[in-house]
């Protein structure tokens, strides 16, 4: 499209301006977090690797780390079994049929975390679902599977269901036809959701402020805690781990995506 | 006709695990916290009473539209600039720019609060900035506040308002912008005339998307507004956590739900939701 219709001056410069907005202030957390003072400042003298020291030889951070790195996993399988099994169960069955359990599905992403949270508070007292770890990972794996029916769904608009009827016909059985026909053509979109899952419950806050207290003590629940009670650099270093490593991942599935096409 | 019934009664069964997770762990602990708006403290529509009676509660009703509705326009205009020039942009520069939108996106909501507080707050980089320079003399009061939450709300809604408008942009027929230049209109004309009104369907899903995703805001408003701007969703925590009100926190979550329903229903005329969301997950 380029070439015969070009973006105006103002335009442009709204566009440039937006993305700075968007990118700057991020990556900002940098050179705070590689300051040599002992408050939230640009580095005066030189840089220091201190306040990363400070982060990785803490028990209570590394703690939390490992706490959400487990929950994260836990329920990321949690939404990749039963998403990748609805999107399946829903493209196979009529459009029609399934249009309740499709909108049943999206409902995680429309309402917002804290009447979820509110409601797990209430819901998971009785069932001693408070402050563990099985609760917490109930609540993320829950709200984790929209992200993989939408990828796998999409995986599955590529596929060509005449290879299922064709495997079927041929008198494979469903368990057959899914493991060695319909999962290896659809493995990128589980990947991607299973990514999106886990970035989920990994940044995942509001929930577990009601949920959680002291047994579970999350990776975001010590960063907030960190945010409201002391502002100094070492929450810049963590910011900076966090970032990079949630590159990392979106580095994955961007190369995924390209060698799926 | 037995074997296909049995075939698909397994493509059923499919279903099950994620529609049981759902309703059991999703929907029920929703329903029964939404009901006890009209049984605590005493049954009834007393909670619901205090829409018209409670000048706090309707307080907390119009800061938070309002900060919606700023937000939505501020991030619809900021994101239609980029969506438009990613679908301008030549094939190499067109990823940079999504890069510059996908980044933001998926980068944790808390990292970013704590980046704009780190610039805004009192001793913060831009205040210290401006001083030094001698700009100003007082630090500007930039946080902890109404314009720190419109920051840093639009700053994590402009992500999500680009993708719905560039997925509608990109299915405008190039030919009919060149059409439009070859018979003598400016480029401001082929804008207004051909490409906006082409790519509206696009900035109202986007509209909507922001719009719903903002009224339930929690994190982002409760650290950049430090406690003194309430939005609803930090209304409704205090209510519950500090207060040990269940009856109205219950209440505004009800409708908190019912405004996020009316919105979509109102709109799903106009948009494919499906479509909305989907392009939300990659």
């Amino acid at each position: 499209m380029h070439g015969t219709h070009g973006a105006g001056p103002f335009g442009r410069g709204l566009a440039w301006i937006t993305a700075l907005y968007l990118v700057l202030p991020i990556l900002i957390v940098l050179p705070v977090a590689l300051t040599d003072q002992r408050f939230l400042s640009l580095p005066q003298d030189g840089i220091s690797f201190q306040h990363f020291r400070t982060v990785l030889t803490s028990p209570e951070w590394l703690g939390s780390i490992w706490q959400s790195f487990t929950i994260a996993l836990a329920s990321t399988v949690l939404s990749v079994v039963a998403g990748t099994l609805c999107a399946i169960g829903c493209w196979r069955i009529s459009r029609r049929a399934t249009d309740l359990v499709r909108l049943l599905m999206l409902l995680p992403l429309i309402i917002p975390s804290i009447i979820y949270a509110i409601g797990l508070y209430r819901y998971f007292g009785p069932l001693d679902l408070l402050d563990r770890f099985l609760g917490v990972v109930i609540a993320h794996g829950v709200t984790g599977i929209p992200y993989v029916v939408i990828t796998v769904s999409t995986a599955l608009a590529a596929f060509d269901p005449r290879l299922e009827q064709a495997a079927r016909g041929m008198g494979a059985s469903l368990s057959q036809t899914l493991r060695w026909v319909i999962l290896p053509r659809i493995m990128p979109g589980i990947v991607s959701g299973a990514i999106f899952a886990f970035i989920h419950s990994w940044d995942e806050l509001v929930m577990v402020l009601f949920i959680a207290s002291r047994d579970v003590f999350t990776l975001p629940r010590r960063i907030w805690d960190g945010i409201n009670e002391n502002l100094d650099p070492a929450m810049a270093a963590v910011a900076v781990l966090l970032i990079v490593f949630t590159l990392l991942l979106l580095l994955v599935d961007m190369a995924l995506r390209r060698r799926a096409q | 006709m037995n074997a296909s019934g049995r075939a698909s009664l397994g493509w059923w069964l499919l279903l099950l695990p994620a529609v049981a997770l759902v309703l059991f762990f999703y929907v029920a602990p929703i329903v029964q916290v939404l009901t006890i708006s009209f049984t605590e403290p005493e049954p009834g529509l007393g909670n619901y009473e205090r829409l018209l009676t409670s000048e706090g509660v309707q307080r907390v009703i119009f800061t938070t539209l309002r900060i919606c509705l700023l937000t939505t326009f501020f991030a619809l205009l900021l994101g239609y600039a980029i969506a438009y020039a990613i679908t301008l942009a030549s094939p190499r520069a067109r990823s940079w720019w999504i890069l510059a939108v996908l980044v933001p996106l998926w980068i944790s909501v808390l990292v970013r609060a704590f980046a704009w507080v780190t610039l805004l707050r009192r001793q913060g980089l831009v205040n210290n900035t401006l001083m030094q320079a001698g700009v100003i003399s007082e630090p500007l009061p930039l946080v902890w506040n109404e314009f720190g939450i419109l920051v840093g709300m639009v700053h994590y809604m402009v992500p999500f308002a680009v993708l719905p408008m560039l997925a509608s942009m990109r299915e405008i027929e190039p030919r009919l912008l060149a059409a439009a230049r070859g018979l003598g209109a400016s480029r401001g004309q082929v804008f207004r005339q051909v490409f906006l009104p082409l790519s509206m369907p696009g900035v109202i899903a986007a509209g909507v998307l922001v719009f719903i995703f903002s009224l339930g805001f929690y994190i982002t408003p409760a650290i950049l507004g430090g406690g003194r701007t309430l939005m609803v969703a930090e209304w409704i925590a205090l209510q519950i956590l500090d207060l040990i009100r269940w009856g109205l926190g219950t209440m505004m979550a009800t409708m908190l739900v019912v405004a996020i329903m009316v919105t979509l229903l109102v709109f799903s005329r106009v948009v494919d939701l499906r479509r909305m969301f989907g392009s939300g997950g990659g």
